[in-house]
């Protein structure tokens, strides 16, 4: 299975679509394709039915954080001090953006080869963090996808049930990317024995109890 | 307990009339449900004994797992990794190193890979054993079967005691090959064990097989499609039982499995019965398994002496690396950047991918099904929540 052919092939039956080579320097060597988000759902249309590749198989659905660097240089700003404009160095910081990037393993049931690893990245980590949902191509994308939103914040458009996998409904951080913090203490999640704990005090207060 | 008010997404309750939607129930399974096998939730809408909508809930057991490993080294995953399935700690140790392996090139000694194959194998037996149990327990059977799986596997148990010290958390593993080897007279005690195996089996087939109220309860309920269980990314016994001819021993020929003859059973229904006697016949071919592995295991190493334990530090890059565990396909996903930990540290959980059917499996049931169903996925909670 030539990853090479395989780039070129994708690129004659989806017209437009920018795939990119990524080499892994490590000893296994499952190199894999960047595909732009654009054009995902095509290409994963055509990697799932083409008769010759047949990756019917999405085994893996995963997201990686990748913060933007931080880059510290020293700039040189003329600045007034104590009345007399001088030459003042200052340090100044620059954030790159960074990304977050979903990567999907698939394989073939059918012709038995794979693994295939795609990638797709967003924009940054704030704002432009809507990617394709692959859901409606394989279905075992469904919960792998509901994970990586609740636990990367990466949203996919067009999953037929985005919600929270493991965190509660009520939970505002994302906890699998890089520079979350653990908070100090955590709100529980409200339980519908909540409502019975409080009508049972106010049921108490009422008839002069606690 | 409240009425559902309002559509939501299944097309069954939207086929409901205004008045029958007002008589409908919504209760909730779990988190604590004796059939649940740990904290396990599900939202189920029923209209009478018919269930209508069934939303599983989960996360009760999440620890970030992931997270947890991202700050350890590598080898400081390794007991994390018993913890996952533990009901098989020692499969999830093998995926783990065989991922760690591929990543930083390393290979196994002979020795090392008989000692995976015969510890990996007699996982299988336990977990495949104890899962009938605990379904015939869930539908009702009160204890005899689950007292004879466990009965069989406790002495498997005592064989992992013997081997690495600990009954269920045995990080047993290593990067290149094995903790311990084999204590004296353990491979006849084993032996001993595995030729015993076939006994129980027939034992066990004799009061299942053809049982009257199993088949009533398990044949035509949950079935699942070949298509549908290649799309949801099911796999394993549950996938064999749908028909599909896909075993990772098999298909990535990692470890010895090659020099193994074995079949691979596969059902043709796709419906409880089936996962039920798929992993029946898989414990006979791993009994064949394990008589041809302890009958060649060589002498030599266990570990390959190369191995830097100290300050491993894999070379930038990331490798997925996946066998065939007792519940699917267990695989890890690791980036390396050089440093002493994962910058990336991934378990595809083959409990939670092939809970995403449940509610496909369960609508249009009666609840009771609904436990045979679950049942007969084999989920642990700790693999589906992590």
């Amino acid at each position: 299975m030539n990853l090479e052919a395989i780039k070129s092939e994708i690129e004659a039956a989806v017209p437009g679509c920018r795939l990119e080579l990524v080499v892994n320097p490590s000893p296994s060597g499952q190199h894999s394709l960047r595909i732009d988000a654009a054009h995902a759902v095509a290409v994963a249309l055509y990697l799932r039915d083409a008769p010759g590749l047949r990756f019917d198989f999405c085994s893996n659905v995963t997201g990686i954080d990748w913060p933007g660097k931080q880059t510290t240089e020293k700039v040189k700003v003329s600045k007034l001090v104590d009345g007399i404009e001088q030459e003042v160095e200052e340090l100044r910081t620059t954030a790159a953006p960074g990304s977050l990037e979903v990567v999907y393993h698939l394989y073939s049931i059918e012709k038995k080869h794979g693994p295939l690893v795609l990638r797709m990245s967003t924009g940054d980590r704030d704002a432009n963090v809507h990617l394709p949902s692959l859901t409606p191509v394989w279905r075992s994308a469904e919960l792998q996808e509901r994970e990586i939103f609740d636990l990367f914040g990466v949203v996919f458009d067009g999953h037929p049930d985005l919600r929270r996998l493991l965190m509660w409904d009520e939970f505002q951080d994302h906890p699998m990317r890089r520079d979350y913090v653990d908070p100090d203490d955590y709100e529980y999640e409200p339980t519908a024995h909540d409502g019975v704990l409080r009508r049972a005090s106010q049921h108490l207060s009422e008839g002069g109890g606690r | 307990m409240n009425t559902v008010a309002g559509p939501t997404v299944q097309s069954e309750l939207e086929s409901l009339s205004e008045t029958s939607k007002e008589q409908l129930l919504e209760i909730a399974m779990g988190p604590q449900h004796p059939s649940t096998h740990g904290v396990f939730r599900m939202n189920v809408v029923l209209d009478g004994e018919h269930v209508v909508q069934l939303k599983p809930v989960f996360g009760y057991l999440h620890r970030n797992h992931e997270k947890i490993a991202e700050s350890e080294t590598y080898l400081g995953s390794m007991p994390y990794t018993d913890r996952l399935d533990y009901i098989c700690p020692i499969t999830n140790n093998w995926a783990y190193a065989l991922a760690v392996e591929k990543l930083a090139g390393i290979e196994v000694p002979e020795r090392a890979e008989y000692l995976r194959v015969i510890t990996g194998e007699l996982t299988r037996l336990q977990n495949h054993a104890c899962l009938i149990g605990f379904l015939m327990q869930d539908m009702g059977s009160s204890g005899t079967p689950l007292m004879y799986a466990f009965r069989e596997r406790e002495k498997i148990l005592d064989l992992f005691e013997l081997l690495t010290g600990a009954r269920m958390m045995c990080n047993y593993m290593r990067f290149g090959g094995c903790r311990t080897d084999l204590p004296a007279g353990w491979l006849d005690q084993a032996k001993k064990v595995v030729a015993g195996f076939p006994r129980f089996l027939d034992e066990y087939e004799q009061l299942l097989v053809s049982n009257e109220i199993l088949m009533d309860r398990t044949q035509e309920v949950g079935v699942l499609s070949r298509e549908l269980a290649v799309s949801a990314g099911i796999s394993g016994p549950m996938a064999r039982a749908s028909g599909v001819d896909y075993d990772i021993r098999k298909v990535d020929h990692y470890s010895i499995y090659d020099r193994f003859a074995f079949r691979v059973p596969l059902g043709s229904h796709g419906d409880v019965y089936d996962r039920f006697m798929v992993r029946l016949l898989e414990m006979r071919e791993s009994v064949g398994i394990l008589e041809q592995a302890m009958r060649d295991i060589p002498a030599g190493p266990i570990v390959d002496p190369k191995i830097k334990v100290r300050g491993f530090r894999p070379k930038p890059g990331e490798a997925y690396g996946r066998i065939e565990s007792p519940k699917g396909e267990l695989g890890f996903y690791l980036i390396s950047d050089g440093s002493p930990n994962p910058y990336r540290y991934r378990v595809r959980p083959p409990s939670l991918i092939n809970l995403t059917v449940l509610e496909d499996l369960c609508v249009g049931r009666n609840v009771a099904d609904i436990v045979a169903i679950l049942g007969s996925i084999d989920i642990v909670l700790g693999e589906v929540d992590r």
